[in-house]
């Protein structure tokens, strides 16, 4: 079957059908990692976006039930140079085709990625529309130019979770998967703006007990758990519409340790008082580097932005820690006096590398165990493999 | 951090001869370490023996030292040069043992020299065994279950208790030589005692064979303050068995999750660290077991790689570079990448196609040897590709290749039970047969059962497999739609391929697809998967939307290259290339470079303006050619490849600069050369052509025997035969006429006795200037590739040379020659013959242009755009002072089974050279840097044929004049006390114990001379010959040679100690 991509500009990709039928909306941006595809179909991140994966040849490995980042794919669309169907890998359960075809979404193959992200380069990241079947490629264009761009959208609350649950199993390790954690150790408030399990796994594996919750819980609500730090997740979108979540985060300030990651990085800047900005066509890869400011040393890091904070909004007490070093723009946030920071990028990776993951271990440190066994009262557990999927 | 104040000279140690498992990627490594640290204004001071290299050229480093690798050679040169440091990584193995016993012996100590890019602890620990175990252990890696034996009882012993199937590896040998695996207790004991008789420490590594795991390989870079990145994955299309240098391969890795990839990396980091690499790059290869996961660590080199250069190239990450800028301090957020000048080295490249590389092999250079592919490595080159997908990059991989293959070509002679076995036993065939069983319904499964390969791999063939299907049963070209044309081209299709499925011609093909619009559009390799702007035009094509790399409108010059490495067309061809590139970069031309090879420096990206990394086809070139529409385009410095695409470029109007390709064919075409040696009154040896096997009786009725037969065309001598017999003559031609019935046979008079001359002149429409007149040290017969050389030629009276000079004139100017010419004379009693010209970059250009200090492929290049000589200022020959010998490097150790001695058949991988003030003395480092130790004391082995016995007086009493005693076979030895020489009789080894092999083991015996005259002498000497070349006895299998020797022995203590650099040569102070 054929498929179309329609760009606001009027750019048109024409190529093949796979995953589902039908039409679908978003912004178009492209990811540079050359493994991870599941991981990246499945981070509540790219909801209200179409992705493009810059390196050819997709879905070698299939789908696995182990690599999961979430409930299911939030992204609008997938675009790819070469799709394979018949996945050889030992752990795949299905082929990437039938599993978005299962959970809806549409995809693209042999069109000419490469001139795709170079258009994305040149002229930024826009809305695009996909659809498969015969169209009408002019309404196409019509439909992507009238779409509404991510900016002012809160993204994040459309893809948090409805309610409160604790995680309760660890990273995956070859030969064992997932573990189920039993953990006495600190209590984690985790705002869940669209927040990728591998950060979860990450926090119960050193110890923490973990509870999610709606980005729209309020600063009391959060403080009733009696928790011993508090957690912003990454999650799609502008960080500016999430207002209710920048007030919550701005009430809880100074009152616990907090760690924030991407969309949580912005959110946690803009309730300090900071500014946050649309980058052109963001960083979306496992290969950017970021400079520690402290240390010198320099990660590897698993990214995906399309908004930045803006160095000269910070207000006073807050500084950068961390900067990308391809285009300098800010990568981390420290607190003078507070144990409070955050990352724009990924330690969590899934998919890229650890390097970053460290700074898990470094917010563990920060945390006092002081919440009561039971502070989570009866929430209902998830994780891999036991109810969360 | 800053780069070191402290350092301000730096050593660097070269590779040596081209070899199996070490070729030109260290000339690759090598010239970007030195343009690096000269950059960056260190005094780099360089040792490499291996005269056909770029870093070689004087201006590379500011002392140049064409010496032998020796730890003698190099303590010389640390004392005259007293650098502060020396920098091992970029020089294979060979570097990385003479840094060892540098260390080892103090050197390195007494005259306060750092060992910079990796220490000593770090390389022992990554090259011993039990080292590295225990370090891999200490970070939880596993490697397969192992044991260190030294004898055949510690063997056993090893065997018990792991099990077979077990891989047996020597220690310290390059490129897996000697490696074997084992899978009954008797191949246990074969391999085991082969392995310690290869291993300089007679130690071999028994390990559990894990075959059928997949393999993988990771390049790794650490800086000084500890930043860690990952270049390139490689996955290796066949499984776990094969070395990975005669792997296909493709990077990145292919069938592997983000999590499993991860483990890969992590473990990367964690063993580079471990290791104690300090700053550059190194490679890790790991094995993953297929069916759950489960990973070992096979090895870890400390250096740059084979695997290096394919992953800069593979990447556009110039890793060797990088690496020599990190050890001298500066860290990897200092370092720029050029490709995308905004953003710092500090990062993972990206890549956004598929990169295969199938290695090269030269099995029908050596028939006794069998085609099985094995730890051991034998391919000596590789072909790299890049495409959109991996079916596009195979296939273009494989057209790469240049041996006959555009794609899946059918096998029908096969039959299932031989598909079967192919696929199970890998060997240099196996791809093709791939296709063919899936051709015949063979299932992914079923392959993969066989075979161990992916059946992602395997499924992308059956893809390509079946489209072929497909387009046979479209109803010829006219019926075939715009749609299916284009769908095979991104499928890599080559016109050729397509054409045979089609019924129809190549051009057919072209020209359908040029009338339909089904065109390639070319795309950069950046590094970064087009999230930056790219600013280096390195180049591939596809069958896409958009080309991103029009073309500028400067005059420029396309240099077409040399493809894979293969014997008889290698580095030299490389060389030659490179230097057109520069030269026409300095004339104010767009250079344009062409080639496939990714361990070449003309592969670099700053070696030309543009880089089309594309095979050297006439359909890949020609699209080139029509989107860039150069002021001319270069053939005759890559070597056969684009020589033989001159005459079909010339027809589709490209504009061929230099010697034309009529007059190329005037030289190549043997009834042509007739007439033109014929009008120009000179002489060659008698001659005839023969096309069937009466047409060769009468020709040999009309010379007599012996005579030299070929097909025409090749190079390398490729199956070229000395005929003694009629019988063999008949054999001959009935193979002959069956494999290549296009081509006949030239059938010269085999000259006996002849002294050979090879001469490299050039030539512009004014005057032809002699570059530099070698005499062959091998007497007529033997290849000039295989042959020792020397400049100026030792026994050639100056009339001689006079002549040759003279008719070297008359032939370039008969042949309107412009640029580069190569003639081989045979002088036999007095008389000179012209055995063949060559309108073309030779073999030995570098060799000259070192002896000389002219470079010749530079001048030639100019000469070529237009330039005169005189303007040039080139106008008169150079006759060095002293004396610079080559000498051939020969990869039998690697073909067990396979005779060492030399023929007209080119066998010899690589060359050495050695410069001296006398002869003796540079032939004695010639052979030192061969790796052939001659000794000035003990017993010389002698065994020669009768027409051999008044030269081997000489010998002889040469060597008793040096104090050496002589050991005969009974025939010789006999003659010899006829004489009146000392000489000790020692049996055949048909004649019983003990024999002159057991005389060989007992280690009395220094050096073996030995020639044969009849095909059953041959036969008789041939476990002489190999159990000389297994004991590393130094041996010589023509007189000549041997006469050589003994005036290399007379000298051997000067030419094993002193140093001298061609900069002192060359300036004439020496």
């Amino acid at each position: 079957m054929k498929a179309t991509l329609a760009l606001a500009d009027g750019r048109i990709f024409r190529g093949e059908a796979f995953g589902a039928e039908g039409k679908a909306a978003g912004e178009v941006v492209f990811n540079t990692s050359m493994q991870g595809y599941q991981e990246i179909l499945t981070d509540p991140s790219y909801d209200g976006q179409i992705v493009a994966m810059t390196y050819p040849e997709i879905g070698n490995t299939g789908i696995n039930h182990e690599d999961m980042e979430s409930r299911g794919p939030y992204m609008r669309g997938f675009v790819v140079k070469e799709y394979w169907d018949t996945p050889s890998n030992w752990r795949s359960d299905e082929s990437l085709g039938a599993y978005m075809k299962r959970t809806g979404v549409v995809g693209i193959h042999s069109i000419d990625t490469r001139a795709l992200v170079r258009h994305i380069r040149e002229l930024g990241a826009q809305q695009t529309v996909l659809a498969t079947g015969e169209v009408d490629e002019g309404e196409l264009v019509k439909e992507a130019a009238t779409a509404a761009s991510l900016e002012g959208i809160d993204l994040a609350s459309g893809v948090s979770t409805d309610a409160g649950y604790k995680w309760v199993t660890g990273l995956w390790r070859l030969g064992a998967g997932h573990n189920k954690t039993e953990s006495r150790g600190p209590l984690v408030a985790a705002l869940d703006f669209g927040i990728k399990y591998n950060i979860l796994r990450n926090l119960a594996d050193l110890g923490c007990r973990v509870v999610v919750l709606p980005a729209t819980t309020s600063p009391e609500e959060v403080m009733k758990l009696d928790p011993d730090g508090l957690f912003l997740s990454n999650g799609p979108g502008d960080p500016d519409a999430v207002k209710s979540a920048i007030s919550t985060v701005a009430e809880l300030h100074g009152e616990l340790p907090t760690f924030g990651i991407c969309l949580g990085h912005q959110i946690l800047a803009l309730a300090l008082g900071g500014k946050t900005y649309k980058m052109k066509f963001g960083h979306h890869g496992g290969n950017q580097p970021v400079l520690d400011l402290d240390t010198g040393a320099i990660e590897i890091t698993s990214q995906n932005h399309g908004f930045a904070v803006d160095a000269g909004s910070l207000p006073s007490g807050v500084r950068v820690t961390r900067i990308n070093l391809n285009d300098q723009t800010v990568e981390g946030l420290g607190h003078q006096t507070l144990p409070v920071f955050s990352v724009q990028y990924h330690p969590e990776a899934s998919p890229g590398p650890h390097d970053a993951n460290p700074l898990f271990k470094r917010f563990f440190n920060l945390l006092k165990t002081r919440s009561a066994v039971d502070a989570d009262g009866g929430l209902p557990e998830r994780g891999d493999a036991i109810g969360g999927i | 951090m800053p780069k070191r104040e402290d350092l301000k000279t730096i050593m660097i140690v070269g590779a040596g001869p081209i070899v199996i498992g070490q070729a030109c990627e260290f000339d690759y490594s090598g010239t970007q370490a030195c343009k690096a640290l000269k950059e960056e204004g260190y005094r780099v001071v360089l040792i490499n023996s291996n005269p056909a290299t770029i870093m070689t050229d004087p201006g590379f480093a500011d002392r140049t030292y064409v010496e032998p690798i020796t730890l003698e050679m190099a303590t010389a040169i640390i004392a005259r040069e007293r650098p502060d440091a020396l920098l091992p990584t970029m020089g294979g193995q060979t570097a990385l043992n003479l840094a060892i016993e540098l260390a080892e012996s103090g050197v390195l100590e007494k005259y306060g020299v750092e060992l910079i890019g990796a220490d000593l602890a770090a390389i022992k620990k990554a090259e011993d065994r039990d080292e590295f175990k225990a370090a891999m252990q200490k970070i939880g890696l596993t490697l397969p279950a192992s044991g260190y034996v030294a004898s055949m009882i510690e063997g056993r012993k090893v065997m018990d208790e792991i099990g077979l199937p077990l891989i047996i590896r020597p220690s310290r040998t390059l490129g897996g030589t000697g490696a074997n695996i084992a899978k009954t207790p008797e191949e246990f004991e074969e391999y085991l005692e082969f392995a310690l008789d290869c291993s300089p420490v007679t130690e071999a590594l028994v390990e559990k064979s894990i075959e059928g795991w997949k393999e993988y390989e990771l390049e790794v870079m650490r800086d000084r303050k500890d930043n860690v990145v990952i270049i390139c994955s490689i996955e290796n299309f066949d499984a776990l068995g094969v070395h990975t240098g005669d792997s296909i391969t493709v990077a990145p890795a292919q069938t592997l999750t983000d999590k499993e990839y991860q483990i890969l990396r992590d473990a990367s980091l964690a063993v580079i660290r471990e290791i104690g690499v300090d700053t550059g790059g190194s490679n890790i290869q790991f094995a993953v077991n297929p069916k759950d996961g489960q990973l070992v660590i096979i090895e870890m080199n400390p250096r740059v790689s084979r695997s290096s250069a394919l992953a800069s190239k593979a990447t556009g990450f110039p890793i060797a570079k990088f690496a020599a800028k990190l050890a001298i301090g500066l860290t990897l957020d200092e370092i720029s990448n050029d490709i995308t000048r905004e953003t710092p080295a500090s990062f993972e490249p990206t890549i956004d196609y598929v990169v295969t590389k199938i290695p090269r092999f030269t099995f029908e250079k050596f028939p006794q040897a069998e085609d099985k592919l094995t730890s051991q490595m034998r391919s000596v080159g590789e072909a790299m590709a890049i495409g959109r997908t991996f079916k596009e990059s195979l296939q273009k991989a494989l057209r790469s290749l240049e041996v006959g293959s555009a794609g899946f070509e059918p096998r029908p002679d096969l039959d299932e039970a031989q598909i079967d076995e192919q696929l199970r036993r890998a060997n240099s065939e196996r791809i093709w047969v791939v296709g063919e069983a899936l051709r015949r319904g063979y299932s992914i499964e079923r392959i993969y059962e066989l075979s161990f390969l992916d059946p992602w791999f395997v499924g992308n063939i059956k893809q390509i497999i079946d489209m072929e299907s497909d387009l046979s049963a479209v109803d010829g070209l006219a019926a075939l739609s715009v749609e299916q044309l284009r769908r095979a081209k991104q499928y890599g299709f080559a016109d050729k391929r397509l054409s045979d499925l089609l019924a129809c011609s190549e051009t057919e093909v072209r020209e359908a697809r040029l009338r339909r619009g089904v065109t390639p559009v070319y795309k950069m390799v950046d590094t970064c998967g087009a999230e930056f702007e790219a600013f280096t035009p390195y180049l591939y094509s596809t069958y896409e939307e958009e080309d991103e790399a029009p073309p500028t409108d400067r005059k420029k010059i396309i240099i077409l290259g040399g493809g894979p490495n293969r014997i008889g067309q290698g580095i030299e061809f490389d060389y030659c290339c490179v230097h057109a590139a520069f030269a026409l970069k300095e004339a104010g031309y767009e250079t344009i470079m062409v080639n496939c090879n990714p361990e070449t420096v003309s592969t670099d990206y700053d070696t030309s303006d543009r880089l089309y990394f594309e095979p050297l086809t006439l359909e890949d070139v020609l699209a080139i050619v029509r989107r860039e529409n150069p002021q001319g385009v270069i053939v005759q410095f890559g070597g056969q490849t684009p020589l033989k695409l001159a005459k079909a470029l010339e027809a589709e109007g490209v504009p061929i600069i230099g010697t034309s390709p009529d007059s190329i064919d005037r030289a190549e075409d043997r009834e042509r050369f007739n007439e033109v040696i014929a009008k120009l009154g000179l002489k060659q040896p008698p001659c005839g052509i023969a096309r069937t096997v009466e047409q060769a009786e009468e020709v040999v009725a009309r010379l007599g025997l012996p005579v030299l037969v070929r097909p025409s065309y090749v190079l390398g001598g490729r199956a070229m035969e000395i005929v003694r017999e009629h019988e063999h003559l008949r054999r001959y031609m009935a193979n002959a006429i069956k494999s290549s019935p296009d081509h006949p046979i030239l059938i010269d008079k085999f000259l006996e006795h002849a002294v050979e001359v090879d001469v490299d002149a050039i030539a512009d429409t004014e005057r032809v200037v002699i570059g530099g007149i070698m005499e062959h040290i091998e007497m007529a017969g033997v290849h000039s590739g295989d042959s020792a050389c020397s400049l100026p030629p030792m026994t050639l009276d100056e009339a001689t040379q006079e002549e040759i000079r003279r008719q070297t004139g008359a032939m370039a100017g008969e042949l309107k020659v412009l640029g580069l010419m190569n003639v081989q004379f045979a002088v036999a009693d007095g008389e000179i013959f012209v055995l063949e010209v060559n309108p073309r970059a030779s073999r030995t250009v570098p060799f000259v242009s070192k002896a000389t200090g002219v470079s010749l492929a530079k001048l030639a290049a100019r000469v070529m755009a237009g330039e005169t000589l005189a303007e040039l200022g080139f106008t008169e020959e150079v006759r060095p002072a002293y004396v610079s010998v080559k000498e051939a490097v020969f990869p039998f150790i690697k073909f067990p089974g396979v005779d060492t001695l030399l023929g007209p058949e080119m066998k010899s991988t690589g060359e050495v050279m050695g410069i001296g003030r006398r002869f003796g003395v540079a032939f004695a480092k010639a052979e030192r840097a061969a790796g052939t130790i001659l000794r000035s004391s003990g017993a010389v082995l002698v065994s020669v044929r009768e027409e051999d016995r008044e030269e081997l007086m000489k010998v002889c009493k040469g060597l008793a004049g040096v104090g050496m005693s002589l050991v005969g076979t009974r025939g010789t030895a006999e003659f010899l006390s006829g004489c009146g020489l000392e000489c000790q009789t020692v049996n055949k080894v048909r004649e019983g114990s003990p024999h002159t092999n057991d005389a060989m083991a007992s280690g009395r015996i220094a050096m073996v001379v030995n020639t044969c005259g009849t095909p059953e002498a041959v036969q008789d000497s041939f476990s002489l010959r190999r159990t000389a070349l297994e004991l590393n006895i130094p041996y010589f299998t023509t007189m000549a040679a041997a006469a050589a020797a003994v005036e290399g022995i007379a000298l051997v203590d000067d030419a094993n100690s002193k140093a001298r650099a061609l900069q002192d040569f060359h300036s004439g102070d020496f």
